[in-house]
């Protein structure tokens, strides 16, 4: 009884699906390793391990995946916003991801310099000049979208092609590397644990308390859900509609710098490369419905780390990183087919059929 | 069957969950007429139609057509209109990408000898069939290039060419202006005179005495009766439409007439207008004064609301709210103002579905107090808890999703979200809509109360009993314009009178 | 009771792209007429690199005409270059092969179709979902880079070596040589391709169908067209015409490899709407695409001529048309909405 209380608190908290199949792929991981008579829980091992540039860091499969998780981690938050407000998708996070990687790198090293040790700007300018490349980028697209009414994934098709090549354009054609430590450090480790762990936590707290501490929250998802009640209720539904972008692009801005500072470079045609498709699968893996309303920021992190621990796992598997997409397919058909209308109908006419049933035999 | 009866409906019911669409419902059409199919919200008119054209699935009576034996059930339009039954609405439903001649005849093309079209015989064929309803259009041209009127009027062709008996026009001239209604009326009659079966649905008096031979009233899902134009004047017609329930309610009192509101105004609109949809009009309302506005459906009285609350933005005019001129751009700016409004679309623009009733209560609160102010958890839940229990919300919990409550429970919710602003002046449009006659009551006690407590109340019904129960002033409206305003004399048969104008009008 | 106008938005929005490739292709003639800019090759050569892409254009544009999209064409002509070249290195002749690629691209149109159609999910999900399984198919096949040399099949590499010349428009090049220009069967492939698509589009009941259904998919429904069936064909012959954009484009590149044709649907999707495509549905028709990807291929081929241009420019001037256009698309849309 309590276990099916469970169950329902779960499915109508709506993190069911994201937490079965987070489970679903520990438990193949625990199943392959005792298949190959390794310690079933190699999965969830986590031990300190000596380097020398970083001395003693955290090491394990499940770090590997909340380390390498970040970026999608990242920009699945700013995604669900986007989803919910406008029931649409911002297709042009990878892209500028690489853009605010390569502004950064550019600001840092000077335009035309290809390598550096030393910084033409402070740190922090060259950082945050990035993560604010990636909100003008949010504003264009909220600009498009909110106020002049263009389809999401249309107006957001623009940057999807145009930033990266403007990134390239910023660069002079070239990789630029920052060889300076104070730059790698977003992409290494603070004390024992990978500074992006670090760096997406803080996103997602940030996210929470702004959810929490002021309205927005309710406003995207009042907005999402029927904008014509929320004007009618006060609510200016386009503002709403572009803020969501402009957070989208801000926190694509993040996870460019720590996506550039992992390879100490910007490497426009690489970094962020579908990572739009993570983010967005991310939000559907949690849960969230892709025509708007009502989401669930939890779902759509956990939904991220699932397919970072999809593609840790396949890695694991012997399955290389230019196959691991046939398995991503597979899973996003299986998600969608499962949430359309017609296999709805169809699963909740057996289901009542199959209770009828089973009140007539008793 | 009759003589030169195309269809005969019998003992129609139908049910939504929880609500009985249509009970027992009789319709009859003869050949060769225009028969107006009247009533007001909720009455019926289109659930009946969707019955005749397949979309809804009747769960009693019986559907006859001239020609075919037996019973005849509907299960697509398609089916519908193999059986001869065609419907026009007021959406065309046509694609304004493709020309006139490809929307009369898409998905019946002639073909040449190549299995591809023959553009050449559909343009031609086309071509003759608009010649021949005497309308003027060029069919080559993509239809979008044309007016609604004309697009109407393809709409109908097409249903014409595709051998109708029985033409339904649901709403057709809801966006013609006079002289596009002229030209309609024109086809319309034609096509009575070819034999065709019309049925005409429409909210505009004025225009079922123009054109039609035939009326049938529905109210509350029910045949009220069917009259020969001539045998139903328009006071019988709005009284049949809008019926005489005054016994339904427990009597409330009527001294709220006597403590007269103060002298003080609290909205003074001068020349306001919406283009297309009300035309200017001057209203003054006091502070402490419930101000009725009567008219049908579609007499411009939902949208004169509208347009004092920034709805829909006013398009002429000055507003004044307190003695001070006021600039409404969007509703934001009138409830910063103390203005609240209670859409007559509950579902569309009312509840915001997915949330819960505490969320649903506190969004007007919540917007008008910026997003960065947040109401603290506590706090909402005391005000929504003060106002469940004022309004004697039934809901399983404060969490519950409001889409999970009842019609009138929803109602409620939505209009704690506004008593929560603590509004000075507050449009009701249609708040006892599908509600039970018990929360009618508590509603309409509800209205007086917070007259009492001086807030100015614009209250839109379409149950004339209800207003004269509360309101202590009458503005009517009739297509679109503001016509007249009663403030003594306020009784069933005035208000319906000025209602219907017309030959009854003696201006 | 008048026509409102007798050239309506979308014959505009036509003639601007026609109008901006002429423009295009002036301008790269005035200036860099000496650099053989001026030559009939030159424009030949812009159809030759891009048939691959003529044809996958024209896919997209029926699909975008039911207000569908396509983003799986290029991880599509990924695996069907990867499948000719590993096929034919096996040892399976040239006609079999190209006749397998089309039927995968059938059965592969068929699935995504179903899925949008009849399961009503949104396209781009659908085909990003595709995108992956080809891409990773791909590296499933072969993870490394195939090249489709003579000694591996005679006949296709005969196919892609095949010069077709054109009897005017040559020229005396430096050596005193006469150079007749020439275009390859890729060319008359994706050619045929354009002008069937064209015709099948304005003159069976299927080509007026997807118009229908894109321009008002319930009142194409109300008027008894099989709308779910109508989408799933639109999609099945996308990827069809991927597929034949697929062989060409292995004809052109002569090898497979996982990171082929990477972006080639964005490509292909802006030169739609340059060509006056609405994303939107219901307007348009291939031969604006054909031109989109002209004045795709002509931004390119003067930035190439220039040489000292970064090679990014191509991309950004793309976007910029393409923002241009949908800006423009849009602000006709509102002033057509005002007007009811």
């Amino acid at each position: 009884m309590t276990k099916k209380s469970l169950w329902r608190r779960l499915a109508d908290s709506g993190l069911l699906l994201p937490i079965v199949s987070l489970l679903l792929v520990m438990a193949v991981n625990i199943v392959f390793d005792i298949v190959s008579g390794n310690n079933p829980f190699n999965f969830f091992m986590v031990t300190l391990q000596h380097t020398t540039s970083n001395g003693n860091v955290l090491y394990g499969r499940i770090i590997d995946v909340l380390n390498r998780g970040s970026e999608a981690a990242i920009l699945a938050i700013g995604m669900t916003l986007v989803v919910s407000s406008s029931a649409g998708t911002d297709i042009s996070v990878g892209s500028v991801m690489s853009l605010c990687a390569s502004f950064c790198c550019m600001l840092l090293a000077g335009y035309g310099v290809s390598s550096t040790s030393t910084l033409a700007v402070p740190l922090i300018v060259g950082v945050l000049g990035g993560i604010l490349m990636g909100a003008l980028c949010g504003t264009f697209n909220g600009t498009l979208v909110a106020y002049f009414g263009i389809q999401p994934m249309v107006a957001t098709l623009i940057l999807y092609s145009a930033a990266r090549a403007i990134g390239l354009l910023l660069c002079n054609d070239l990789i630029v590397y920052i060889r300076n430590g104070s730059f790698a450090f977003f992409g290494s480790f603070l004390g024992p644990i990978p500074t992006p762990i670090v760096i997406t936590a803080v996103c997602i707290v940030v996210m929470s308390l702004l959810l929490r501490k002021s309205a927005l929250g309710m406003y995207i998802q009042s907005v999402g859900i029927n904008p014509r009640a929320s004007r009618i209720s006060g609510l200016n539904s386009r503002r709403i509609i572009f803020i969501t972008y402009v957070i989208c692009g801000l926190f694509a801005g993040i996870a460019g710098i720590v996506a550039s500072s992992r390879i100490t470079s910007a490497d426009s045609n690489n970094i962020g490369l579908y990572l739009e498709m993570d983010a967005i699968l991310a939000v559907a893996l949690g849960g969230n419905s892709l025509g708007g309303g009502r989401f669930n920021l939890a779902g759509s992190i956990i939904g991220a780390y699932t397919i970072q621990a999809i593609t840790t796992t396949l890695y694991a598997l012997g399955v290389s990183t230019t196959q691991a997409p046939v398995f991503k397919a597979v899973i996003v058909i299986l998600i969608v087919a499962m949430q359309s209308e017609p296999v709805k109908s169809y699963m909740k006419k057996r289901r009542l059929a199959r209770t009828a049933k089973e009140g007539g035999a008793v | 069957m009759e003589e030169n009866v195309v269809l005969t409906a019998r003992g129609i019911t139908m049910t939504f969950p929880g609500v009985r669409a249509l009970e027992n419902v009789d319709f009859t059409l003869r050949r060769g007429e225009i028969h107006a199919l009247m009533g007001e919200n909720g009455a019926g008119k289109s659930t009946l139609i969707k019955c005749l054209t397949g979309i809804n699935d009747f769960e009693a009576g019986e559907i006859h057509i001239a020609g075919i034996d037996g019973p005849v059930k509907n299960h697509s339009t398609r089916d519908a209109q193999s059986v001869g039954i065609s419907t026009v609405y007021q959406e065309v439903n046509l694609c304004p990408n493709l020309s006139v001649a490809e929307n009369l005849f898409i998905g019946r093309e002639p073909m040449t000898a190549f299995h591809t079209i023959d553009r050449k015989a559909y343009n031609k064929r086309s071509q003759k069939i608009m010649d021949d309803l005497g309308i003027s259009v060029d069919v080559t041209q993509n239809l979008e290039n044309y007016s609604l009127a004309i697009q109407q009027m393809v709409a109908i062709a097409r249903a014409v060419d595709m051998d109708c008996k029985v033409l339904i026009l649901d709403e057709p001239t809801s966006s013609l202006d006079d002289e596009e209604v002229e030209k309609l009326f024109v086809l319309m009659r034609r096509l009575r005179d070819q034999g065709v079966g019309i049925i005409f649905v429409t909210h505009f008096l004025e225009q079922v005495y123009t054109v039609c031979d035939r009326i049938t009233v529905l109210r509350d899902g029910h045949f009220v009766g069917e009259y020969p134009i001539a045998e139903l004047p328009r006071v019988k017609l709005v009284a049949a439409m809008m019926g005489k329930n005054l016994d339904d309610l427990e009597e409330i009192g009527k001294d709220h007439t006597d403590n007269a509101a103060s002298k003080e105004l609290e909205i003074s609109a001068r020349g306001l207008s919406h283009t297309g949809t009300v035309k200017p009009f001057d209203l003054d309302i006091h502070k402490g004064e419930v101000v009725g506005v009567a008219g049908l459906l579609g007499s411009g009285r939902s949208e004169l609301a509208r347009a004092i609350y920034g709805a829909d933005k006013a398009s002429t005019g000055t507003l004044q709210v307190d003695g001070k001129t006021a600039k409404i751009n969007q509703p934001i700016d009138a409830m910063h103002l103390g203005m609240g409004m209670l859409p007559d679309d509950r579902k569309a623009e009312g509840i915001i579905g997915d949330l819960s009733v505490r969320e649903n209560m506190i969004l007007a609160l919540q917007a008008k107090q910026g997003m960065f102010k947040p109401l603290s958890r506590a706090k909402q839940e005391e005000l929504v808890d003060e106002y469940i229990k004022l309004l004697q919300v039934k809901t399983a919990g404060k969490e519950t999703l409001i889409k999970q409550l009842s019609g009138g429970n929803q109602q409620k919710v939505i209009l704690g979200r506004w008593l929560i602003t603590q509004p000075d002046f507050l449009i009701l449009d249609e708040p006892t809509r599908g509600i039970d006659v018990g929360t009618k009551a508590e509603i309409q006690k509800l209205i007086l109360k917070l007259a009492a407590e001086g807030k100015s109340i614009l209250f839109i019904s379409s149950e004339i009993s209800e207003m004269l129960r509360t309101c202590s002033r009458m503005a009517i409206m009739r297509d679109g314009e503001k016509v007249d305003e009663l403030d003594h004399d306020l009784t069933q048969e005035s208000v319906m009178k000025a209602i219907a104008g017309g030959e009854q009008n003696n201006d | 009771m008048k026509k409102r106008n007798g050239l309506n938005g979308h014959t505009i929005l036509l003639l601007i792209t026609i109008g901006l490739f002429i423009v295009l292709y002036a301008g790269g003639c005035i200036a860099y007429g000496s650099n053989g800019f001026t030559h009939l090759q030159t424009f030949l050569n812009i159809l030759i690199t891009n048939a691959g892409l003529i044809c996958v254009a024209c896919g997209l544009t029926v699909v975008m005409l039911t207000a569908g999209i396509d983003i799986s064409v290029g991880a599509l002509i990924a695996m069907d270059c990867m499948m000719l070249a590993v096929g034919m290195r096996s040892g399976i002749g040239a006609v079999p092969m190209m006749l397998l690629v089309l039927l995968t691209g059938i059965a592969f149109g068929t699935f995504q179709g179903f899925m949008i159609g009849y399961l009503g999910i949104q396209p781009f999900i659908v085909t990003m979902a595709g995108m992956f399984f080809c891409r990773g198919m791909t590296a499933v096949i072969c993870t490394d880079q195939v090249s489709i040399t003579k000694e591996i099949n005679e006949t296709f590499y005969n196919l892609a070596n095949m010069k077709i010349n054109i009897p005017f428009g040559g020229y005396t090049n430096k050596k005193g040589m006469y150079m007749t220009p020439y275009i390859r069967v890729t060319v008359v492939v994706a050619l045929l391709v354009l002008v069937i698509v064209y015709l099948m589009l304005r003159y069976t009941k299927f080509g007026r169908s997807l118009y229908a259904v894109g321009g008002n998919a319930q009142s194409a429904a109300m008027m008894g067209l099989n709308v779910k069936s109508i989408r799933m064909r639109a999609h099945m012959l996308c990827s069809v015409l991927a597929s034949i954009g697929g062989i060409c484009y292995c004809l052109n590149t002569m090898a497979g490899s996982v990171s082929q044709a990477l972006g080639l649907e964005m490509d292909a999707i802006s030169s739609a709407v340059i060509g006056g495509t609405l994303l939107t549905g219901g307007v348009g028709n291939v031969f604006g695409s054909f031109f989109g990807v002209l004045i795709n291929g002509t931004i390119s081929s003067i930035v190439k001529t220039n040489g000292k241009l970064a090679s990014s420019w191509p991309n950004i001037l793309t976007a910029i048309l393409l923002f241009v256009f949908i800006v423009i698309q849009s602000i006709f849309a509102a002033v057509r909405n005002r007007r009811k």
